[in-house]
């Protein structure tokens, strides 16, 4: 009895399409081993992860954290306005938050050339292998992330969403923030600790 | 049954069911040929014997899988086929030429064969799994591109599911993967790339996608579930299985001369393969608990249920048993890779293939459901065959056991013959299995010919009895 009554006043927990979380919940899954991974492997090479880090470009890295929190900012503010039935706003913000994800691709593409040029491949050292395979792994995301998002923005424009239906939003937010999430500790994992 | 072209799955799904059981005997042959190494020898030699067993599983299932192909692609497209008379004609091609390569390996030493069908032109014979002659590989390209060109005609004039386009698409994968079979270097390196792209690109890439189709199809159909919520998780499945599967290939490259990178990569995403298969599991038992009907053919939805299970337990983790690099340096090429091959090709395709007959035959019969005589008979036919392979996938697990430590981990290591004496009675346990397998695939065939159709006063009856 008390716990119908809890579940009738708690909102609902998970916004969104639930079929979502589970792809969410099974992508971290993934990028938690492959973190797992990672610290096994830097716990037996400390010196040679310390020596290599100092290769990469971490300026890069810090200004694709910026672009990515910030595109996450502009999907929240998404989410707010198709909630109070601005359609338009919400398309608006969309778009903003597609474009500071594009600029995320184009400076990660510009970083693996450079990497490339420095002579850091896969094959280079056991950090590096590790560095471009989370790297690429989570780009792939953040490709994945944006088809979903020009989904989601195309029906926008189009005046598909509403106050009272727009779990679309609330899916592809929920998906890109898991893109920015992953990327916060893969930029701290991989770029920073030392 | 609502089309009339869906007729021409029947032919498939018997000569599937046939060259099934021709598998099963080669099988207990080269089970036997462990034990006694002299058995039937000159004339039919263990790597032929070998060869045919394997190959005659591919072929079973390319039948199985083009059949459910006939059968879904105009039920879902909502209207005929496009060409019922091709899909036959493909039907007694392949059958014939499937047939004239068996004979042609039974009859002809392998290498008479491969001189006799041009494999000096175009080399591609002697990997396993791909040992056809030339004109068979082509032949399968042939018959892949008649299915492909028949079905896609289907799905192009009628409805557009998600089903249907996950089911077409990945049979479009199934041909174009097959095409590294024509790749064969004298750089083993290069050759084993090759290899491997046709085979783990297979059953561990685009089989899981069919299999996704085909579950999610029948389980549609027997609970009267939305096929929107049926739709979302094969997709996140798919998703996942190509996220884990793609890179996974890298496990195959451990220790091959490949780059050292794969031992990281290979471990790392082949260890994700279980992920798919265990939401496999949670979307067939959530799709089947609420389910909105009773079907009536019990056997269908045992089998759907069952399928998501051994998968996970064949492919997902026998295979995770063996798939990180540290392991597989003293696993590889013991018989927990044929405890792992006989668990993962029986739990994920044996049995979906199994699933869809037993779905689709009574309705190409003309009824909604067998008699439920003849579904109990199936039913135990699954029980005896299931029970029988966990039994040799445990005896095979075992003689790998004991493989890894007496020939390979412990300070002292044994001979290859030695351990393989030693392994004895886990190989009289398999075959014994073997053969009880037989007699379930028996049961089960038996279960075709028991009278009859379902009908309500049969359930009616039963409600009363309890």
């Amino acid at each position: 009895m008390s716990t119908a009554n809890v579940s009738l006043d708690m909102p609902d927990p998970l916004p969104g399409d639930l079929a979502i979380w589970i792809f969410i919940f099974a992508e971290l899954v993934v990028f938690g081993i492959l973190f797992i991974a990672y610290a096994v492997a830097r716990s037996t090479h400390v010196a040679l992860f310390d020596a290599a880090q100092l290769a990469i470009n971490r300026v890069f890295g810090f200004i694709n954290t910026w672009l990515l929190l910030t595109s996450s900012y502009f999907v929240v503010r998404a989410t707010q306005a198709i909630r109070n039935d601005r359609r338009q706003i919400c398309a608006y913000w969309l778009t903003a938050a597609m474009s500071f994800g594009a600029m995320f691709l184009l400076l990660k593409l510009i970083e693996f050339h450079q990497d490339a040029s420095r002579g850091i491949t896969l094959s280079s050292n056991l950090f590096d292998m590790f560095y471009l395979s989370l790297t690429f792994f989570h780009f792939m995301h953040v490709v994945m992330g944006m088809i979903i998002l020009s989904v989601v923005t195309y029906k926008a424009y189009k005046g598909r969403y509403s106050a009272a239906n727009h779990t679309g939003v609330e899916t592809g937010a929920s998906y890109w923030h898991m893109v920015d999430l992953v990327w916060v500790v893969l930029f701290a994992l991989v770029y920073v600790m030392h | 049954m609502n089309y009339q072209s869906q007729q021409v799955a029947k032919p498939y799904f018997i000569a599937a069911l046939l060259l099934f059981a021709g598998q099963i005997v080669f099988g207990l042959i080269a089970g036997m040929q462990y034990l006694d190494g002299s058995f039937l020898f000159p004339a039919l030699p263990f790597n032929i014997v070998h060869m045919s067993h394997t190959n005659l599983l591919i072929v079973w299932l390319l039948m199985a899988f083009m059949g459910a192909a006939y059968f879904i692609v105009p039920e879902e497209a909502q209207t005929e086929l496009y060409s019922p008379k091709l899909a036959l004609i493909t039907f007694w091609v392949f059958f014939v030429a499937a047939a004239a390569t068996l004979l042609g390996y039974l009859l002809l030493p392998y290498s008479k064969l491969a001189a006799m069908t041009g494999d000096a032109i175009l080399p591609t014979m002697g990997r396993g799994y791909l040992e056809q002659p030339l004109p068979t590989k082509i032949g399968i390209v042939l018959v892949a591109l008649s299915l492909l060109f028949n079905i896609t005609m289907t799905l192009i004039k009628g409805r557009k599911t998600s089903i249907n386009l996950i089911l077409v698409g990945s049979l479009w994968g199934l041909a174009l993967l097959f095409l590294p079979a024509f790749y064969f270097p004298v750089d083993t390196v290069k050759a084993s790339y090759g290899w491997w792209w046709v085979v783990h690109g297979w059953v561990e890439g685009d089989w899981e996608l069919i299999l996704g189709s085909l579950l999610g199809f029948i389980l549609i159909k027997i609970t009267g579930i939305d096929r929107e919520i049926v739709e979302k998780w094969i997709y996140i499945i798919i998703a996942m299985t190509l996220i884990s599967g793609l890179i996974g290939i890298g496990h195959h490259y451990y220790y091959t001369g490949a780059p050292a990178y794969w031992i990281w990569l290979g471990s790392v995403f082949s260890a994700l393969e279980p992920i798919p298969f265990i939401m496999l599991i949670v979307f067939a038992f959530k799709i089947l608990a609420q389910r909105r009907r009773e079907h009536p053919n019990k056997a269908a939805m045992l089998w759907a249920q069952a399928t998501p299970i051994m998968a996970f337990l064949g492919a997902g983790l026998w295979g995770f048993m063996i798939t990180l690099a540290p392991v597989q340096y003293y696993a590889h090429g013991t018989n927990f890779t044929a405890a792992h091959g006989h668990l993962a090709f029986f739990g994920a395709y044996a049995m979906i293939a199994l699933s869809i007959i037993s779905y689709a035959m009574p309705l190409l019969r003309g009824r909604t459901a067998n008699s439920l005589a003849a579904q109990h008979r199936e039913m135990l036919g699954f029980w005896i065959m299931a029970f029988s392979m966990g039994v040799m996938v445990l005896a095979l697990t075992g003689a790998g056991i004991v493989t890894v430590y007496l020939q390979r981990a412990i300070d002292n290591p044994l001979p290859f013959m030695q351990v393989q004496e030693k392994s004895r009675v886990f190989f009289e346990i398999r075959e014994a299995g073997g053969a009880v397998f037989l007699l379930g695939l028996l049961t089960y065939l038996s279960s075709f010919f028991v009278a009859g159709e379902y009908t309500y006063d049969d359930e009616a009856k039963k409600a009363l009895k309890a």
